[in-house]
């Protein structure tokens, strides 16, 4: 007779909300991505005792007392480099690091550099909603030029950096971007993250309802989206628009991306160009397009793996306990004398 | 040099010393160090204790010549027990003009120098500020001048050897070593044998820097040394019976941090950005790693610690370094780590500040940044290593309070003890108990990451990875017991009484201080913390001797204090405080126990010299009469 064990109940989102009442302003966009990574999480059934979210200092940074896995809230910028720490001592733990644009870009850039060339496995969650949140509305350090804030009454002067040409800049080998109410779109790019192995970048358009409400909604209202967003299939043409007709191709002088229509002036099917996820260069140039004159890029925008820090930081530092004797025999080398 | 009468067993005269103190100066790239540091190898050998003090630029090669780019190794030596690097040198090898510029104040008359006057041409006089030529005119009457040249010699040494002259003349410190060491009657053997490993794959480098040695050693021996300088003979020290080797605080720092974590049966994880003095540590470690020691070098002093207390978040000991500036830098995260109560030690090899301040020099400046400086109430250890040696103990209490009580940990040392070394008998590692931190594995109902051992209060250290006992933590304040965000009034001031009582009640599980020379009650105490140790002890030594009532109390505890510091210091009419700073333990004292220390102060970047110990001591002992 054999006794067959009952497959162990799959979880579900639920299981992995934590007992703490959510604090986030009603109408955030951050309740939805909380939300499309609980879904995340269960749809891998991945183990909560496993998983760590570590973040930095804002509102986003709030994410992991919310989750019912390890989580560890640090100070302001340095999630990335508290996370890279957790990882050397125990590389097998999943771990998600949250933060804003300003804990991102700002008081942590650093170390958000150092996380993406060094390639530290494990999920970097950037929700940019271009402002800050948590000290009431100040310019952030993606808000575009001229954005009039309580610190810069004549709008701001600063450039805004791009978060994922930034990314790609410092050697991500993983970056991606989604909007916080895609829900669908957001999952299936949160598990390509998960799977890959390396730092997985991911920018998250989010909504901050009170400081920067309608911030991305050139590019997320329903009425707009087929227009302004492009989203990318490895392998598939480089597609979009209301009628899906409207495709990038590649000029080579200057050698940028151009947003034709397929059927006028002579443009074909073929001349589109496909999506590559493994090629940097097109990566660069889709990372970087905005409107009003290109659609944004969504979905897995570059993705080639390489070896992880933490795998090589583990080869190279074989944790093994040692011998007493073994240390005794090292204080005792060199040159040693005996006084009688 | 203080010594008895010559004795003559052949035609040039042996001189017996209790002591001597040689220092080896010359231009940053002339390889003093290495010189300093065979010599010390040869003198631990013959027998003698000892005590070094490496004294170099901070610039790598500061132009030659230049009395800015001058580097000194000094090494005091004897046949009783050596606590400093010595007051005054009696030997001094001035390899050019510079280095004879700024050494000569530690002289004093009768003192000999030996200088290369190779080096003392017109342009290398004018650079170092000297208008006549110091070794040709009476300047120097009052000291003993043996002159040499060394270029000649050392050039002459190496002829028909595969060296280029620029090679050839980088020879002249090893054929100064090998004089030296003729003159305190040492060979050459264990120098060959180094600097047989050292040049083992360039052949030709080796050869020359071997006939330069040996034929600086047999210019003592034949002609070409005048037959008025003596031999000296400075007999074995009477030190304890022991397997002895020589040690930096550096090395033994790395050795006890290594020791304290396996004590601990914890991996360490060690994430540090380099900066002067503390990289060496990183260094050391990092050849370290079959130790269950990892090393990281991180992208900045934030990110250093920011890591290590990520690696002890995750269940290692996580540990940095640094320096004054840099740890100003780890300031806000180590916030982080008391809200948390996570294990962590935080070295600090401080340097003369304020900012960059004097980055090789010595100095102990750091105090109130380590023990008052964070925002709000935030207690946390910190201790401090007296000697190098003590750096291997001290490393191994950190770990200790650190695990048991889940708490930072600071460390200090200095610049000095960083990189001096001397004589340390290897312990046996069986002599230190274990000390084993268990983790939190067994699964509670309602696990309470901040509920409290009784005895400690430390909290459990539950670590991500083990089922059952998921939670959140971070620096928000927490609900003492659930760890949940609280902005509770009464909540905050529990948590804060606790923060500061776990850290004071340590003092229960500190040894009681005893006072380590003289008598418990007498006239003057005199009280120092870390690399001071030395120059008191000896200062107080004479002053007994002299039949004074001085004693010394030395603190390795800086925070909490020693349980039964204030009723030691109650036994003394005068408490002295000598500290090289501006006077810092001086105000903990002061402002804990309300007692009239009094403060003796220097920061010249140099350790104290006994004498001035001596006379503070002694004018406090003259105010009293």
């Amino acid at each position: 007779m054999t006794v067959q064990k009952p497959a162990p109940a799959a979880r579900s989102p639920k299981d992995y909300a934590s007992d703490q009442e959510v604090r986030w302003c009603p109408g955030c966009g951050d309740y939805a991505i909380l939300k499309a990574i609980q879904k995340t999480l269960a749809d891998l059934d991945a183990p909560p005792e496993n998983t760590a979210f570590i973040s930095g200092i804002g509102c986003a940074a709030r994410f992991p007392y919310y989750m019912e896995t390890y989580g560890f809230h640090t100070i302001h910028g340095r999630a990335a480099a508290i996370a890279t720490g957790t990882k050397l001592a125990n590389p097998d733990l999943d771990i998600w690091v949250v933060g804003g644009d300003g804990d991102s870009l700002s008081i942590g850039g650093n170390h958000l550099m150092h996380l993406l060339r060094r390639n530290v496995n494990l999920q970097y969650l950037l929700f940019n909603n271009e402002i800050y949140g948590l000290t009431k509305g100040q310019y952030s350090p993606t808000s575009h030029a001229g954005t009039r804030t309580p610190s810069s009454p004549g709008g701001s002067l600063e450039q805004p950096v791009h978060a994922a040409p930034f990314a790609l800049g410092c050697g991500a080998r993983f970056v991606a971007r989604c909007g916080d109410v895609q829900q669908k779109d957001l999952v299936v790019v949160l598990k390509r993250a998960r799977a890959h192995t390396g730092t997985s970048f991911v920018e998250i358009l989010q909504n901050c309802i009170v400081y920067n409400d309608g911030v991305f909604g050139h590019i997320m209202d329903k009425s707009v989206a087929a227009e302004a967003q492009i989203h990318l299939t490895h392998g598939e043409p480089l597609l979009f628009g209301e009628n899906g007709n409207k495709g990038l191709r590649l000029r080579t002088s200057p050698l940028s991306l151009e947003v034709v229509t397929i059927g006028e002036g002579g443009v074909r099917e073929e001349d589109i160009l496909r999506h590559d996820e493994t090629d940097l260069t097109l990566a660069t140039m889709l990372a970087r397009m905005e409107g009003p004159d290109y659609p944004v890029a969504m979905g897995v925008i570059y993705c080639d793996p390489a070896p992880s820090y933490d795998q090589q930081f583990k080869d190279a530092h074989p944790l093994r306990p040692q011998s007493r004797k073994a240390l005794q025999d090292a204080l005792k080398s060199g040159y040693i004398w005996t006084v009688e | 040099m203080e010594g008895s009468a010559p004795t003559h067993h052949s035609k040039r005269p042996e001189q017996e010393l209790d002591s001597a103190v040689v220092r080896f100066a010359g231009d940053s790239g002339d390889g003093m160090q290495l010189a300093g540091g065979q010599f010390t190898l040869a003198t631990a050998l013959a027998g003698n204790d000892l005590a070094t003090f490496p004294d170099f630029p901070a610039e790598i090669r500061a132009p030659a010549g230049t009395t800015f780019g001058v580097s000194a190794f000094q090494i005091n030596f004897g046949d009783r027990r050596i606590r400093t690097v010595g007051d005054n040198v009696d030997v001094l090898v001035a390899m050019n003009p510079a280095a004879l510029m700024t050494n000569l104040g530690d002289l004093l008359p009768g003192s000999l120098i030996i200088a290369d006057s190779g080096a003392f041409t017109e342009r290398n006089l004018h650079k170092a500020g000297y208008e006549a030529n110091p070794l040709e005119d009476d300047s120097l009457q009052g000291y003993r001048l043996l002159v040499v040249d060394m270029h000649k010699l050392a050039l002459d040494s190496v002829q028909g050897l595969n060296v280029s002259k620029k090679e050839a003349l980088r020879t002249r410190n090893l054929w100064a070593l090998g004089l030296v060491l003729w003159m305190f009657g040492r060979n050459t053997a264990i120098t060959e044998s180094w600097l047989a490993g050292k040049f083992k794959s360039s052949p030709d480098i080796l050869a020359a820097n071997l006939a330069a040695l040996r034929a600086g050693h047999a210019f003592g021996e034949t002609s070409g040394m005048p037959p008025q300088y003596p031999v000296y003979h400075v007999p074995p020290a009477q030190i304890p019976a022991g397997t002895y080797r020589n040690i930096t605080g550096t090395e033994a720092l790395a050795y006890g941090l290594v020791a304290g974590c396996q004590l601990a049966g914890l991996p360490m994880t060690y994430c540090s950005y380099p900066i002067t003095p503390a990289s060496q540590l990183l260094h050391s470690l990092a050849g370290m790693t079959d130790f269950n020691a990892q090393t990281f070098q991180a992208e900045d002093e934030i990110a250093a610690i920011c890591a290590a207390i990520g690696a002890s978040y995750a269940g290692n000991m996580g540990v940095t370094a640094s320096s004054g500036p840099g740890l100003a830098l780890k300031t806000e995260a180590l916030g982080l780590a008391i809200a948390t109560e996570l294990p962590l030690v935080v070295v600090n090899a401080q340097r003369g500040g304020p900012s960059t301040g004097l980055p090789t020099k010595t100095e102990q400046s750091d105090l109130y940044q380590a023990v008052w400086g964070r925002n709000a109430d935030s207690p946390l250890v910190v201790l401090a290593a007296r000697s190098a040696s003590d750096c291997f103990d001290t490393a191994i209490e950190a770990v200790r309070l650190a695990t048991k009580y889940m708490t930072p940990v600071i460390l200090l040392t200095d610049g000095y003890l960083q990189n001096a070394s001397e004589p340390w008998r290897i312990p046996d590692l069986d002599d230190y108990p274990d000390f084993h931190k268990q983790r939190q594995v067994t699964v509670e109902d309602g696990f309470l990451p901040y509920s409290r051992d009784p005895e400690t209060l430390a909290r459990p250290w539950a670590v991500p990875g083990t089922p059952g006992l998921i939670h959140r933590i971070g620096g928000l304040e927490r609900h003492a017991g659930t760890g949940q965000i609280s902005y509770d009034p009464d909540n905050h001031q529990e948590m804060t009484n606790l923060r500061r009582d776990k850290i004071l009640g340590i003092a229960k599980d500190i040894p009681a201080l005893e006072v380590c020379r003289g008598k418990d009650k007498c006239q003057v105490a005199i009280i120092g913390w870390g690399s001071t140790f030395g120059p008191i002890h000896r200062a107080v030594g004479n002053l007994i001797e002299e039949g004074l009532g001085v004693s010394h109390i030395h603190l390795r505890h800086i925070w909490p204090l020693p349980p039964n510091l204030e009723d030691v210091l109650r036994g003394f009419d005068h408490i002295l405080v000598p500290e090289m700073n501006d006077g810092q333990l001086v105000t903990l004292l002061r402002a804990t126990y309300l007692i009239p220390a009094r403060s003796l102060t220097k920061v010249t970047g140099k350790p104290f010299k006994i004498s001035e110990i001596e006379q503070a001591a002694r004018a406090l002992l003259e105010e009293r009469a």
